[in-house]
């Protein structure tokens, strides 16, 4: 209980400590999208959005409910797909590599840009097989021992595997909300993604969990380009170098989270940082 | 008649109570303009049941007690000389006479005089306990309609009565389903006990050899159980080799793969299939499948009768096979799109994702619905009828005829039958044994399904 209050304090120190006096733009880009518009069927979700996202830091999307932040991430592992009714226009690319090209394997692409989720959702199997899934059907490991190095040091990255190692082969369903998540995080590492989306990962957790798992970002940061959807500003400003604000399925404003939270440049953004918008 | 004007009676005495309720209750608004505690048609309703209650009471009292009554005046009429004289069935010979003189039927042969005099008198006094019984039970709806409307307030908590009146009703609505198959098994169960005072219980259970006779006298024949269980089975069994495949593979492609508009029309049309009589079915078997398998097994050096347990198995498993991929489709849409969706965001394909995220979460409740549809086939009658081949032999082969339980209570029980013999009285150890297996088979498909249910909350 000492060490997570500890860790509460460490991550609630906000701004300052996550930031580079220089922003993180200034860093190889790794993801481009150009006038990215996805419809609904007949409504329009999501109106032009062009952004850069650096390598090795945390961009955040904020704004409120409904305005299109989810559409947008899942634009970039083309999750989209898999929503009927969907459609997507305009360029994202990965390292220069256009991933709605007709050529483009979605399944390599997902594996390279993995996702965490809104609620957790671990598969109904063990802790073990939860993280050992995704290198199986890539065929990643070459033995037992291989598939266990794996889940592993996935875990150990996800900051879970000292709380599990007894239990390895129990249901990672049994596990707390906040574990689950990580387990999920532990789940998309191992199939050794360069870019981790998550979409609202603490919306459905405690403000302790969400200590751990802000804490964890913060360390993933050192190897992995982060995407991260949330709702909570203060969130934004904890984990994020850059942040972007969303309203309306429109990209209002983006810049280093810092200048977007202290000296905002648009009217609507300081209404929302204000609490003006819901 | 009668029963026309007692509802009549009724129905205008629950309309006058309720409108005396209900213009009461206005008369509260518009009087004092205190706050009334419940809307007027609860004190309509209020009103209402109270009046209809002791009415209700009186009818039923009638209704059960008044047989007895009207039976002992009936013999009270019939003078004491003849009376002696007759026997059980004389005398009721004599008053089933009596009551056809009374509702003016009339009679067979030649009317006695005390035969006349006996129908005039209870023609009277059924009229007279018919109207008295009609008015009591007025006298106690009015009265309860006085009692209730002086009891009308603006304090009046008629709604919370109403809300008790409404529990109890719901109450005795689910007593009625849960007596009566309580009723239906008791009845079964002395039944089929009367069958073993015949036969035993061993020779049943474990005979061999079906062969009722159904002449009658000493020799009964013999009852085993086994070829009818064995053809059962053996149907079910081809039943579930179609159905499981087929129908889990359209629920598949319907939840996973179909668009949205295919979906919208194959789902309606498959249900459709459900809505088929069996019989249709039977036809279907007989005319079509059973001739078509023969021909087959000639083509290819197979002796396979017409109708056969292979026949009855495969219509048999067409018929549930929506039962099984509508369940199974219903039970894939429940598995939450969060899960699938992990399984995506990782790189599964489509296929990978139902085969290791989709079907895992969901076979406890496939198996559920497997089970279901199982213990449906156990009890379908009508295509083993026509397509079984009616042979209660024990044997192993799928091509040759069969029986099963359900076809063999058919057999003993059409007809004459006047449940004495265990001819007959089998019917009810047939059912009691199919009752018993299709019961565990529900409860452990509820017991399966329920887990499933717990693991997504
Ligand atoms: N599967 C879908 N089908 C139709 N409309 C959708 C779907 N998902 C999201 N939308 C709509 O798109 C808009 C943006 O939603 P979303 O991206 O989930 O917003 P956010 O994540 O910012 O709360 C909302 O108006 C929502 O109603
Ligand atoms: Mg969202």
């Amino acid at each position: 209980m000492d060490m997570l209050a500890g860790k509460v304090k460490k991550t609630s120190l906000n701004l300052d400590s996550a930031m580079n006096p220089t922003d993180v733009l200034e860093r190889p880009i790794r993801l481009t999208a150009r006038d990215v518009t996805v419809h609904y069927g007949a409504k329009q979700a999501l109106h032009g959005i062009s952004i850069d996202i650096p390598d090795r830091a945390v961009t955040a999307f904020i704004g409120p409910s409904g305005c299109g932040k989810s559409t947008f991430l899942r634009c970039i592992n083309r999750m989209n797909d898999t929503i009927e009714g969907a459609k997507v226009g305009g360029t994202i690319k990965l390292d220069g590599e256009d991933i709605y090209a007709p050529a483009l394997d979605v399944v390599e692409l997902r594996a390279r840009i993995g996702m965490v989720f809104q609620k957790p959702n671990p598969f109904p199997k063990s802790i073990y097989d939860n993280v050992a899934y995704g290198p199986r059907i890539h065929g990643l490991a070459k033995s037992k021992s291989d598939l266990d190095e794996i889940v592993v040091s996935s875990l150990r990255k996800a900051g879970l595997f000292e709380e599990v190692k007894d239990r390895l082969q129990e249901p990672g369903t049994g596990l707390s909300g906040g574990q689950q998540q990580r387990l999920c995080i532990a789940r998309a590492i191992a199939v050794g993604p360069e870019v981790i989306l998550m979409d609202e990962p603490c919306s459905a957790l405690d403000p302790i969990a969400t200590a751990v798992i802000e804490e964890l970002i913060d360390e993933l940061r050192e190897n992995y380009t982060i995407v991260i959807v949330t709702h909570s500003m203060q969130q934004a400003a904890r984990v994020s170098q850059r942040t972007a604000f969303f309203h309306l399925g429109n990209l209002i404003e983006q810049g280093p989270t810092e200048d977007i939270f202290t000296n905002p440049v648009n009217k609507q953004t300081q209404d929302y940082i204000m609490g003006r918008i819901g | 008649m009668n029963a026309l004007v007692v509802a009549g009676v009724l129905i205008v005495l629950l309309g006058i109570s309720y409108q005396t309720g209900w213009s009461k209750s206005r008369g509260l608004v518009t009087a004092d303009g205190v706050k009334v505690h419940s809307r007027p048609q609860y004190h309509g309703s209020f009103t209402a049941i109270w009046a209809m209650v002791p009415a209700l009471v009186i009818l039923l009292l009638w209704a059960w007690f008044g047989g007895g009554i009207t039976h002992n005046y009936t013999v009270s009429q019939i003078p004491q000389d003849i009376l002696v004289s007759l026997d059980q069935a004389g005398l009721n010979g004599a008053i089933i006479r009596i009551n056809a003189l009374a509702s003016g039927y009339g009679v067979a042969g030649e009317i006695a005089p005390w035969e006349q005099a006996a129908g005039d008198a209870l023609r009277s006094f059924n009229f007279l306990t018919f109207a008295g019984t009609l008015i009591l039970a007025v006298v106690a709806g009015g009265a309860g309609l006085a009692y209730a409307r002086s009891r009308i307030t603006a304090r009046l908590r008629a709604r919370n009565s109403v809300e008790r009146v409404v529990n109890v009703l719901l109450l005795a609505c689910s007593a009625v389903a849960i007596l009566t198959t309580v009723g239906i098994v008791a009845s079964l169960v002395t039944e089929a006990f009367r069958f073993f005072t015949f036969i035993n219980p061993l020779d049943f259970f474990f005979g061999t050899v079906w062969a009722p006779n159904n002449a009658g006298g000493t020799n009964y024949g013999s009852y085993g159980l086994l070829p009818l269980l064995a053809g059962t089975l053996m149907i079910t069994a081809i039943a579930m080799l179609v159905a499981v495949p087929v129908g889990l593979m359209s629920a598949i492609y319907l939840s996973q793969y179909a668009p949205k508009s295919f979906r919208a029309v194959a789902k309606p049309l498959i249900e459709i299939l459900a809505g088929i009589p069996t019989i249709v079915f039977g036809f279907f078997a007989l005319v079509t499948v059973g001739p078509f398998l023969r021909d087959f097994g000639n083509a290819i050096g197979l002796q396979i009768s017409a109708t056969s347990a292979l026949t009855a198995g495969i219509v048999m498993g067409i018929m549930i096979i929506p039962f099984v991929s509508s369940l199974s489709d219903d039970i894939m849409n429940q598995v939450p799109r969060t899960l699938r969706d992990g399984a995506y965001g990782l790189g599964a394909t489509q296929s990978e994702t139902i085969r290791n995220v989709l079907l895992p979460a969901a076979l406890p409740g496939i198996v559920g619905a497997f089970l279901l549809a199982v213990s449906r086939a156990i009890g379908e009658t009508m295509i083993v009828v026509l397509a079984a081949g009616n042979a209660p032999i024990l044997r192993g082969s799928p091509f040759e005829p069969v029986s099963t339980i359900t076809v063999s209570i058919v057999n003993q029980l059409t007809g004459d039958t006047d449940f004495t013999g265990p001819q007959s009285l089998v019917g009810f150890a047939l059912g009691l044994t199919l009752f018993v297996v299709t019961l565990c088979l529900n409860i452990f498909a509820l017991y399966i399904v329920r887990r499933f249910r717990e693991q997504y909350e």
